[in-house]
């Protein structure tokens, strides 16, 4: 088994069939996510990174293959609840998530269910809150809140557990650039400053390009992996798997076309102007 | 056909505590055969705007007018402009309910009261419009097919109608890329090919700098700008002081030109500010 100082989730030749499906979802996958890693998992509708998030906290067992998340086996019901607790999930609809009437009764939800003391639990409460800048809104009605502002809360209620992991299964899909924005800043404070490590499954390849690490699923498999830079360079394999590259590395790849000799592996606006100062000073 | 809205104001929930004006004095003109992308933050009032472009609301106080027929007015038959004013809510597959493919698109002619054979010829275009093979999947059950095929299903139903305008909310949201760029060129061709009004609502800037020959900025339940995209998506700094962004070929434009480069005014698509960087450092030679 690898190392598990070091990792937080260990996949070994990983597949899951849904039940009488033909054919599985995830197919023969070995991956790893490190601890303190931010990775980034796309890949088209039907491509199996849905799935492949499910068995990273044991909502689904493995057909074949195994899952360790902090070195616990996730075919082993006993584990179930520790390993929930050590990699917590949020996923895509705000509504679909939200239990209590009061947001701070939310945050508290897996608190009580796992007995945890009272006292413990108003300071838990407090933390998390914090953590996602919400302790403003504690005692107010989820419903009165903003689609990021109720994501945020979800993440509270997986961070008053004192994760190891975090996984947000497109959890930004439902919301507008702002709400998006807040819920990536979220979870982006804690990777840095908790090393809480982070794995989000998105459409939003500026999100992924924010990522340590891109994993590619297609077809059930691994079909690319490597940093954001390493893996949107290859714009035209990127295009094959059905996703964008992010508009300036599609704005590089046009220019290397026409022979211009801007660096391929431009991510963002601002590397972009830097290149094309570079250039402009050579002329 | 065109939709005139005068002076419409709509509040929600008026006289409870959660009483909030969603539009202000809002005056429009939608012309026939405009391709119009709204924009505007979460709450700046745009979807409240495109339900009562088929009077699913109606105005608190002002008119709405379509094809010269008011809304409010009671001898308007409001049914019959919802079947020239065509809405696709937000997430439309969650409304698909029918066993099969073939009758979900179906049900909106079929309450027309149409002949089957019209109802057929209407579900066969619909599909073919956006790109569903009838063959293969007029008897699956919506159930079985995928989240982009499903919203497809769904904008087949409201196509059926043969609507005249055509509003869409936020028509892509939580689809992938592949899924997004589906809608999108089924949009396209609505409008390039059959003429069709579209007024599509969007969080993506990239999407309208791209589509729309017309962008409305809704914020505060007001029209903020109104005007062809070159004009608005130039003003960024506007557009970010009320939380829009603006397209990444508009903000490269403005990075270098604050840099000393000369760019010119009102690019906002991606082959202009490519064509700008290359008059900047000059084509490359190409090896042939």
């Amino acid at each position: 088994m690898a190392n598990m100082d070091e990792n937080r989730i260990v996949a070994s030749h990983l597949s899951y069939a849904y039940p009488e499906a033909e054919r599985s979802a995830v197919k023969d996958v070995s991956m790893r996510v490190k601890k303190g890693e931010f990775l980034a998992i796309l890949g088209h509708n039907g491509s199996g990174k849905s799935t492949l998030a499910k068995l990273f906290n044991a909502l689904y067992v493995p057909s074949e293959g195994t899952v360790w998340v902090c070195g616990l086996d996730t075919k082993e019901d006993e584990h179930v609840f520790e390993i929930r607790q050590h990699a917590g999930m949020v996923f895509q609809n705000p509504d679909n998530q939200i239990v209590a009437t009061v947001v701070e009764e939310d945050v508290a939800f897996g608190l009580e269910n796992n007995g945890v003391e009272p006292a413990l639990i108003r300071v838990r409460i407090d933390e998390a809150l914090r953590a996602v800048n919400m302790s403003d809104h504690a005692l107010k009605a989820p419903h009165l809140l903003s689609g990021g502002q109720k994501q945020r809360v979800a993440i509270a209620g997986v961070l008053a557990m004192k994760p190891d992991v975090i996984i947000l299964d497109e959890s930004t899909a439902m919301l507008d650039p702002s709400g998006r924005q807040e819920v990536m800043n979220t979870v982006h404070r804690l990777n840095d400053e908790e090393g809480i490590s982070v794995v989000i499954i998105t459409h939003y390849m500026g999100e992924a390009a924010t990522a340590d690490y891109v994993v590619v699923m297609d077809e059930g498999r691994i079909a690319m992996s490597g940093t954001p830079r390493e893996v949107f360079t290859r714009v035209d394999e990127v295009r094959r798997l059905g996703l964008d590259v992010p508009p300036m590395t599609d704005l590089a790849h046009m220019l290397r076309a026409d022979g211009v000799s801007v660096r391929a592996d431009v991510l963002t606006v601002d590397e972009m102007v830097e290149e094309v100062c570079r250039l402009s000073s050579k002329i | 056909m065109s939709i005139v809205i005068e002076n419409l104001n709509y509040t929600y929930m008026a006289g409870g505590p959660y009483e909030t004006q969603a539009l202000r004095e809002v005056s429009l003109t939608i012309e026939d055969g405009e391709f119009v992308g709204l924009i505007g933050h979460t709450g700046s009032g745009k979807s409240t705007l495109v339900q009562h472009l088929n009077g699913l609301l109606m105005p608190t106080s002002g008119r709405i007018m379509v094809d010269g027929l008011d809304l409010a007015d009671k001898n308007t038959d409001r049914r019959a402009i919802r079947r020239r004013v065509g809405l696709v809510f937000q997430y439309p597959e969650n409304q698909l309910f029918e066993e099969t493919v073939e009758k979900d698109i179906a049900f909106g002619p079929k309450n027309l009261g149409l002949d089957d054979k019209e109802i057929d010829r209407r579900v066969r275009d619909a599909m073919r419009r956006v790109a569903l093979d009838y063959d293969t999947l007029h008897e699956r059950s919506v159930f079985e097919l995928s989240g982009g095929q499903m919203r497809r299903v769904a904008i087949a139903g409201v196509l059926a109608m043969e609507p005249q305008v055509l509003v869409l909310d936020e028509p892509c949201a939580g689809l992938d890329p592949r899924g997004r760029e589906e809608i999108l060129s089924l949009i396209r061709n609505l409008h390039s090919e059959c003429g069709t009004t579209i007024v599509m609502v969007s969080h993506s800037m990239d999407d309208v700098a791209s589509l729309a020959e017309r962008v409305i900025v809704m914020n505060k339940g007001q029209v903020f700008m109104d005007g062809v995209p070159r004009d608005v998506f130039s003003r960024g700094e506007e557009l970010r002081a009320i939380g829009l962004d603006v397209p990444q070929a508009v903000q490269l434009a403005e990075k270098l030109r604050a840099r000393g480069f000369a760019v010119p005014e009102g690019i906002y698509r991606v082959e202009e500010i490519k064509a700008a960087i290359e008059a900047i450092v000059g084509k490359g030679e190409k090896h042939a």
